[in-house]
């Protein structure tokens, strides 16, 4: 048994070395203080690494990484890095904010009496790709699936066929966009020209 | 370099021969990584090539960024490489206080470098202006930034100011953030 511990360790050295990021602001842990989140970068690393928290965190570490510092290079550090804090978390409630009041429309539109199209608006707002979100919709639906600008200026997404249960299915499921924040509407308006 | 979010551009597939010569050129430039170069790109692999804004081409396997070029610079490690191999580059260390600045995307300054935490290289293994050197903090483990020096080693002891990297790579900046798929 130690003789294959010994090999393995000998085969493993010249290795990769593999690194464990933080999961809150995915630097190394070590530099969580710098990454705006601290509090709860030291959080996640407690539950997650905490033999690496109890390295990273003792008293001993933090005194002696201040020490290097001038005092009055450790008072600028501080308010720095408490600034940064607070406009991270300012900027996360904002987005929170805006995410929850953003609604997703699905609507229904009828193109040629019985033939429709989906067009999906307001999903950027919560943060997908809308291109690639279009093309998944596409290969599910195994029908024409695009971006397209409207005519206030912004994309959405035009599935052909009446695919507007399923995608509403999929919207709160996959894409995890709240339920009260999806709505269905059923255009009735017939395109005109075109 | 990558101050802001930045979002990849088309994904392409790197043709075998010019893979090769990517290969090549990343074992002249760092010769210490040879070793291990089969293990970074595997000889049967396909790279992708990604190009990102600002004429940069980053270079991906499997969805995992390993090398930038800025046109034709230098070909520079993907910091997450660095944190793999971190003995097989030339690395140089600064001190605490620079750290932050580093972080934020700032240029890395010289007396980051000449300070008490920070470390340079002897007189025998001195870096040259646009060699790529990686960047350890004091009290650190890992790397935080790596990029094209701007000055050589010897440059920076005897001047003890001005820019010693502009441009570069480092923690948490656009390219760290960025997600391929």
């Amino acid at each position: 048994m130690a003789e294959t511990a010994t090999q393995d360790a000998a085969s493993t050295e010249p290795q990769a070395r593999h690194v464990v990021y933080c999961g809150v602001c995915s630097l190394p842990p070590e530099y969580c203080e710098f990454g705006g989140t601290a509090k709860k970068c030291k959080e996640w690393l407690e539950k997650k690494h905490p033999d690496m928290h109890e390295k990273l965190y003792s008293e001993e570490a933090i005194e002696a990484s201040l020490s290097t510092l001038s005092l009055d290079a450790r008072k600028r550090a501080e308010k720095d890095s408490a600034k940064k804090e607070a406009k991270a978390a300012a900027a996360e409630a904002r987005d929170a904010e805006r995410k929850a009041e953003a609604m997703v429309y699905i609507k229904r539109v009828e193109r040629n009496k019985r033939k429709y199209v989906t067009a999906v608006s307001g999903l950027e707002e919560h943060g997908h790709d809308l291109k690639k979100v279009a093309k998944d919709w596409g290969k599910k639906f195994a029908t024409g699936s695009s971006v397209t600008k409207t005519a206030s200026g912004t994309d959405e997404i035009v599935v052909q066929g009446d695919n507007s249960d399923d995608i509403f299915d999929i919207v709160v499921d996959v894409l995890k966009v709240p339920e009260d924040n999806v709505e269905c509407i059923e255009d009735k308006k017939k395109k005109s020209a075109g | 370099m990558f101050k802001k979010e930045i979002t990849a551009g088309a994904k392409s597939k790197v043709k075998s021969s010019v893979q090769r010569g990517i290969r090549t050129k990343v074992v002249e430039t760092y010769p210490l990584l040879a070793p291990h170069i089969d293990e970074i790109i595997p000889k049967k692999s396909q790279l992708d090539l990604l190009k990102l804004p600002d004429r940069v081409s980053l270079y991906a396997l499997n969805n995992e960024p390993l090398f930038w070029q800025h046109m034709d610079d230098a070909i520079v490690p993907h910091l997450r490489v660095v944190h793999q191999f971190p003995h097989c580059f030339s690395r140089i260390g600064i001190d605490r206080g620079a750290i932050r600045f580093v972080l934020s995307g700032a240029a890395l300054m010289v007396p980051g470098l000449t300070s008490a935490g920070g470390q340079l290289p002897e007189p025998e293994g001195q870096l040259k202006e646009g060699d790529v050197a990686v960047i350890m903090a004091e009290g650190k483990e890992e790397a935080c930034m790596v990029g094209q020096l701007k000055m050589g080693t010897e440059d920076m002891k005897e001047k003890k100011k001005g820019v010693a990297i502009d441009g570069g790579h480092c923690l948490g900046d656009g390219l760290w953030k960025m997600s391929i798929d």
